[in-house]
């Protein structure tokens, strides 16, 4: 709240939105596979303006070892904002806001991850977000899915992640930093499109029961959209520029 | 919670099976909430208070209403902030120090459900614009734990919300000072109430308790407001929800939520 420009037309009546986008058209996407040397696995991913780097290290031993769990791996996952990446500057210790995003977005990749070959090991998501503008969750949990993709760790599914919501009363895709201060209402969706399944979903803001029900619609088909990017970002690596 | 013994693994197979057979373990209804206690003015000191049980699981909710400094960028609103713990008390494997993840969750998720639903109306607790605002404040403490927190956190915040009576305070040598007799009941705009699910298996209940919260393959709660919108939702848990499952819990937590509301008017009413 607070700080919103009061004469910015959030929807004009073509159906434009601020940034110039239609109703159901994400923000520029571009997500690389790797480019991190140390990391097990990478992804650098632009949605937007935002501009996210997700490290994987792992399966590896777990410290402490009371954390290690003889029937599965377990998933660690670390979300956290660099003090440059908003505008005033963010205090680098990390949050209650950084550390619920840590438990949602772990808990969102968890039914991707096969950890269960994994006794006694850990996997590690560090998610470093070096800038802001709303849909930073959504942005870090497609490119941490990439990222545990590139460390070669074995997945049922990829999580694509989008938000959807409501601006002047209309059901939007990808809210961005303006909408989601001004709009009504922003629901991060985190989908994994092979197995059909929501692994991640949060909502502020009011809809009604119908409202509701369409924005999970957007925000899943949204996240088809994602999930063919995260898959042309692994192919490019892997197979060259050549896949499509 | 976290420890696991033989007798837990059984008592999983045990909800499962018995899921599978229509029933839940203690014999409720898949869309039945436990009993709702509540008991309001629980704690004279506070400016409104409710002790509330649902099933086993118990939670005192204190509010404290006192002037604070606004945020730079709202100046024209009061603050509203609800915070929840656990007490050591609670169960066994609770521990002392800085809050764990999920319970920084939890508090952040019973906030989110009454603030996203505008319950308190912030613009109406403005003393002096831009310098001095009324500030409320939600304070949870969990005493007794049997699953689900998420909700009889929410139902105690909102009870004793509803049942609070702000001070008056008036602009006087740049200062707020305190207008005795001046209290009135706080600006209160809807009853958000939250709804939490879990699944298990295809199975989708209202208000798990303990021993179903720990089956649970994933749970989300869902906050309606009175007009029967949605304003508030968090899935968590180790696993997802189909698109369907998504679509069908939305249903269920306005018709659970709006059964939840009349025993919340009750609430209100009796402590008048």
């Amino acid at each position: 709240m607070g700080g919103r420009d009061a004469t910015m037309v959030l929807l004009d009546e073509n159906g434009i939105r601020c940034d110039g986008r239609k109703v159901d058209e994400p923000r520029r996407i571009m997500i690389r596979a790797g480019g991190l040397k140390n990391a097990d696995g990478s992804a650098y991913i632009e949605f937007g303006n935002n501009k996210i780097l997700v490290g994987v290290f792992g399966p590896r031993d777990v410290h402490p070892k009371h954390m290690s769990n003889t029937d599965t791996g377990i998933l660690r996952v670390r979300y956290h904002m660099e003090p440059f990446s908003v505008t005033e500057r963010k205090n680098p210790a990390p949050s209650r806001r950084e550390i619920e995003i840590s438990k949602v977005i772990k808990e969102a990749l968890e039914p991707a991850v096969m950890l269960e070959k994994f006794p006694r090991t850990a996997v590690d998501v560090f998610i470093e977000v070096l800038q802001a503008d709303g849909g930073t969750r959504c942005a870090a949990l497609t490119a941490a899915s990439v990222a545990l993709a590139d460390a070669g760790i074995p997945m049922r599914d990829m999580v694509a992640a989008i938000a959807a919501g409501k601006v002047a009363d209309t059901i939007v895709l990808d809210v961005n930093n303006e909408e989601d201060q001004a709009g009504q209402a922003d629901m991060p969706i985190g989908y994994m499109p092979s197995l059909e399944k929501i692994t991640l979903l949060q909502l502020d803001g009011v809809l009604t029961p119908e409202e509701y029900k369409k924005c999970v619609d957007v925000g899943v088909q949204g996240c088809k959209i994602v999930y063919e990017l995260q898959k042309k970002a692994l192919t490019d690596k892997y197979f060259g520029k050549g896949g499509d | 919670m976290t420890s696991v013994s033989v007798i837990d693994e059984l008592k999983k197979i045990q909800i499962l099976e018995l899921l599978e057979q229509g029933k839940r373990i203690d014999g409720r209804a898949f869309d039945e909430p436990r009993k709702l206690v509540i008991e309001t003015n629980a704690i004279p000191h506070a400016n409104g208070s409710a002790r509330v049980r649902l099933g086993d699981t118990e939670v005192i909710c204190g509010v404290k209403i006192q002037p604070d400094r606004p945020f730079p960028d709202t100046g024209d609103k009061g603050l509203f902030i609800c915070t929840a713990e656990l007490l050591p008390l609670s169960h066994p494997t609770v521990e002392t120090g800085p809050p764990q993840p999920h319970v920084i969750e939890l508090a952040r998720v019973v906030d989110r459900g009454i603030r996203e639903s505008h319950m308190v109306d912030v613009s109406q607790l403005v003393i002096e614009k831009d310098k001095s605002v009324i500030g409320v404040f939600a304070d949870n403490v969990v005493v007794d734990y049997d699953g689900n927190l998420f909700d009889a956190c929410s139902y105690a915040s909102t009870a004793a919300l509803l049942t609070s009576k702000t001070p008056k305070w008036n602009w006087v040598d740049d200062k707020p000072q305190l207008v005795e007799g001046g209290e009135t009941a706080l600006p209160i705009s809807t009853i958000p109430v939250s709804i939490t699910m879990g699944r298990i298996g295809n199975h989708i209940i209202v208000d798990p308790n303990g021993d179903e919260w720990d089956s649970m393959d994933a749970r989300i709660t869902i906050t309606t407001d009175s007009d029967g919108n949605i304003c508030a939702l968090q899935k968590g848990g180790s696993d997802g929800f189909t698109q369907d499952q998504i679509n069908q819990c939305g249903e269920i937590s306005v018709r659970a939520g709006a059964k939840i509301r009349e025993i919340l008017k009750e609430a209100q009413k009796g402590s008048q």
